[in-house]
């Protein structure tokens, strides 16, 4: 157990460590997420709901993510590293939770703008809704994370991925939207939880063999 | 230890290798040539368990974590330093004494002087090079080397060979190339592909 953290820490590092280098995804999720919540401000009519403008800070939120797993594999998959990664005696697992993990930091610092800049141009941000986006976090960066070293290995990756993925997203929008918007946001973060129990579990599981033939 | 028999691969309806049989004892030198689209690189990434055969049997004696593969990329992270491409895989090979291996193999390639300087900036023959040290350092049993010569000058071919000669009797090797006549020396058998 204390190998497998080592392993994930030394690969989780080596992705951040590729970001702060080449800066090819963060700047492009601020990018995104800041432009998707200012252009939603002037498309939305002046007098539309709080639940209208809810639900579009998720599908930003969402399409953020999408665009930073698109280059979740990219050094890999570019210069042909992931044989590298796959011959080295740790668990394959661990090439998975190291990008994941490192695709939650990006998720997160997005966020972290994306949440106050949706403050100032709708409304506030309640307990519910940051709990919800936690927990939507997770699930995105376990079942994309899987998705996108799927994705990286085929031609189409740019269509694949999104093909994949969003259907799969499909529950962390409601999840999240329930959470932020619904009387009963206790339940809908319920939902959120065990999706990401079940879809962790299953991504974990199942990566050894998205990598190897 | 590699023992092929009936192995073939298939890419969809293109038949790449087509019933092949060898066996690579421990401690043995096998040469393989053939001209370009033989199927030489898939023959090493079948032996390496990058691949899966289509039909046949292949058994590799020795588990992935003591098998050392040079491939046409040098599987090294381009906005890495050379230190740090070589650590990481050291920290994935778990080796006891990683930076005393990493420093002894820089040094002996002719990398130390640039050992802070990105991958991304090394010419092809550096980059060659460096391939070779990651593929050496966790001291593989079997080493599988897809043209191990290509790009390197003069003295980086002389340290090679140099470094093949030295871990020749302790080492089984696997090694494709188009100049078989330069570890004729070496090898202790040939596998013609077609």
């Amino acid at each position: 157990m204390r190998r497998y953290a080592q392993d994930v820490v030394a690969l989780t590092r080596k992705d951040l460590l590729l970001e702060l280098r080449a800066r090819d995804t963060l700047p492009a999720m601020l990018l995104f997420v800041a432009a998707a919540l200012v252009v939603f401000h002037f498309a939305l009519p002046g007098d539309s709901s709080e639940l209208a403008a809810k639900g579009l800070l998720w599908v930003a939120l969402v399409f953020t993510a999408l665009l930073g797993l698109v280059r979740a594999f990219a050094a890999e998959r570019e210069q042909g590293l992931l044989d590298g990664l796959v011959l080295a005696p740790c668990d394959r697992s661990a090439i998975w939770l190291a990008k994941a993990l490192a695709m939650l930091a990006f998720l997160v610092l997005a966020e972290v703008v994306a949440l106050p800049l949706y403050s100032l141009f709708y409304s506030g941000v309640g307990w519910e809704t940051i709990a919800g986006v936690a927990l939507a976090d997770v699930g995105i960066c376990a079942v994309g994370t899987l998705l996108a070293a799927m994705a990286a290995a085929s031609r189409a990756r740019e269509l694949m991925l999104p093909l994949l993925f969003l259907p799969l997203a499909v529950p962390i929008v409601i999840g999240g939207v329930g959470a932020s918007v619904g009387p009963s946001g206790g339940r809908y973060l319920g939902l959120l939880a065990v999706y990401d129990a079940i879809f962790a579990i299953i991504s974990w599981a199942s990566f050894e063999y998205v990598v190897t033939e | 230890m590699i023992r092929a028999r009936g192995l073939s691969k298939r890419f969809g309806s293109k038949r790449v290798l087509e019933r092949l049989d060898f066996e690579l004892p421990d401690g043995g030198f096998l040469v393989v040539t053939g001209p370009n689209g033989s199927g030489k690189t898939t023959l090493l990434r079948l032996c390496a368990g990058l691949l899966a055969p289509t039909s046949g049997e292949l058994e590799i004696a020795n588990d992935r974590g003591r098998l050392g593969f040079l491939a046409h990329e040098p599987l090294l992270y381009r906005e890495l330093t050379a230190l740090e491409n070589l650590d990481l895989y050291g920290r994935l090979y778990r080796l006891p004494e990683r930076r005393e291996r990493i420093g002894m193999l820089l040094e002996r390639f002719g990398l130390w002087r640039v050992r802070n300087e990105r991958a991304g900036s090394f010419s092809r023959g550096m980059l060659q090079r460096l391939a070779l040290c990651r593929a050496l350092l966790h001291e593989p049993e079997l080493l599988i080397l897809d043209e191990p010569f290509n790009a390197l000058d003069v003295e980086g071919a002389e340290l090679l060979a140099d470094q093949l000669e030295e871990l020749r009797p302790r080492r089984t090797f696997l090694v494709a190339t188009h100049d078989p006549a330069r570890l004729s020396g070496l090898a202790s058998a040939r596998l013609a592909l077609a």
